[in-house]
């Protein structure tokens, strides 16, 4: 099997992903990104709206944009990035090497002869994970049914690929990615008969909310999926109002024409790689349930393994972005100790990131990132 | 929950079939995988997992995030013996 040698293997070339290797790669190192994807920028090119926030941190900048600057600012610094590459395994190694192994061309050699699949194997010194999120999933009578997706899979097919999945949408969840989701779909032409959610309240920004509500879809709280209608794909979608103690209303169930149900619950860090090289975890819902313990300068309790982004706990892209520069910003200055200037901007760059998440709808993160780092210290002090 | 819905898609493996392998004794993912093949498909648990520790806490009265994230082996990804004895070289 043939090796490649690099300084720094990056797993995800989403923005965290991209982050780290940049300012690896601005620091004369040779940063290695590996993506199962067949283009660079994880979740960011299937967002076709502008981000918040200041311009610092890319507000009003649309997602997809974002996703390209990244890229090309990568590629322009000198990171290497492997696309339609796939981490299968990894071990570590006699003095402290990691061994990462690839599947490479494991998408495109499907239905391209000259690409064909072949396994290979990454030494390097460090590891950075930053393989991002997968959706939660929710299970009831019909959610096998073809036309019952996750959001990430409808922006997918709707913003990358360009096709609209169905005509009618019901969607389940309204955290921002719901009604991010629904307003994209508004945007394409579709029809969107409700947006549901279980909760008490609205879970995304009311900002979102509100271009949804205004386009007259209605957003409808204390509310279940019951089951999805249909023999070989979806006919339609039953919903009921839940009472005071979540339990259904059998009065209220009515039937909602629609022939796609997306299912926007939340995101959970998908971790396994981290799991695989032995990294210790905590269990935090506010982040999305299990995450790898990590310090805050993003290193896990396996001394030359860091995680970045949603697979240290699920946030936003510009925090993502930020965790991921400061992860390689530490590998750099253990590497370079006596740099003063990889110092003074890891500095920075964690003063930015705890401002990032001052906001009201961030304590609940902050707070559990804190303890995140607490619990780093206790693990690796034992 | 009913009996007959799938968990895992890619075993089609049912709500029954975990229910039984908890009553046989399963107390966590692995003994219920081990016992219904649930999570040994394609996708290697990316969905059903989390599933799967509701219906255990659900079952044997506890909270879902008592049960331990499952333990991972490579491969991560399905990969083809073929491959795996390098079919293919560069």
């Amino acid at each position: 099997m043939r090796t490649y040698d690099a300084d720094v293997c990056i797993v995800g070339s989403g923005p965290a992903g991209l982050g780290a290797a940049i300012e690896l790669a601005k620091h004369g190192l040779h940063a290695l990104v590996v993506d199962s994807n067949l283009s660079a920028g994880g979740q960011l090119i299937k967002q076709t709206h502008k981000f918040f926030g200041p311009t610092a941190h890319r507000g009003g900048v649309r997602g997809m944009v974002i996703a390209d600057e990244l890229y090309a600012e990568a590629l322009d610094s000198g990171v290497e990035v492997w696309l339609d590459s796939e981490v299968y395994s990894v071990s570590s190694e006699m003095q402290e090497r990691m061994s990462i192994e690839v599947l490479r061309n494991a998408r495109r050699s499907n239905s391209c002869d000259t690409l064909p699949i072949f396994r290979c194997a990454i030494k390097a010194k460090y590891l950075v994970i930053a393989s991002g999120a997968s959706e939660k999933p929710l299970m009831f009578p019909g959610w096998t049914l073809p036309g019952v997706m996750g959001a990430g899979a409808v922006q997918t097919v709707m913003n990358v690929e360009r096709v609209l999945p169905g005509e009618r949408f019901l969607i389940v969840g309204s955290g921002n990615v719901g009604l991010i989701l629904a307003y994209q779909l508004l945007q394409a032409g579709a029809k969107i008969s409700c947006v549901i959610d279980s909760a008490p309240t609205i879970g995304g920004y009311a900002v979102h909310a509100g271009k949804v509500q205004r386009a007259g879809v209605p957003l409808i709280t204390r509310c279940t999926i019951v089951k999805a209608l249909g023999d070989n794909q979806v006919k339609g979608g039953q919903i009921a109002r839940l009472d005071e103690n979540c339990q259904i209303i059998e009065s209220s169930v009515e039937t909602v024409d629609v022939d796609t149900i997306c299912i926007a619950v939340g995101l959970k860090p998908y971790a396994r790689l981290a799991s695989l090289a032995g990294c210790k975890f905590g269990y935090f819902p506010q982040l999305g349930g299990w995450v790898p313990l990590h310090n805050d300068r993003m290193m896990t309790t396996v001394e030359n393994v860091y995680v970045a982004g949603d697979v240290a706990g699920v946030e936003e892209a510009a925090i993502a972005e930020d965790e991921g520069r400061l992860a390689g910003l530490d590998i750099v200055l253990k590497l370079r100790p006596d740099d003063v200037c990889v110092r003074s901007r890891i500095h920075e760059v964690q003063a930015r990131l705890w401002e990032s998440r001052r906001g009201p709808f961030s304590s609940d993160k902050h707070q559990a990132k804190k303890e995140i780092i607490g619990h780093w210290h206790g693990n690796v002090a034992t | 929950m009913d009996d007959d819905l799938i968990v895992c898609r890619c075993e089609e493996v049912t709500v029954g079939d975990v229910k039984r392998a908890i009553e046989q004794g399963a107390f966590d993912v692995s003994g219920v995988k081990r016992r219904t093949r649930a999570g040994m498909g394609q996708c290697q648990g990316r969905t059903c997992e989390t599933l799967i520790r509701g219906i255990l806490a659900s079952e044997l009265s506890k909270r879902p995030d008592e049960f331990r994230l499952d333990t991972v082996r490579p491969p991560l990804s399905p990969v083809t013996f073929k491959t795996l004895a390098g079919g293919y070289d560069e």
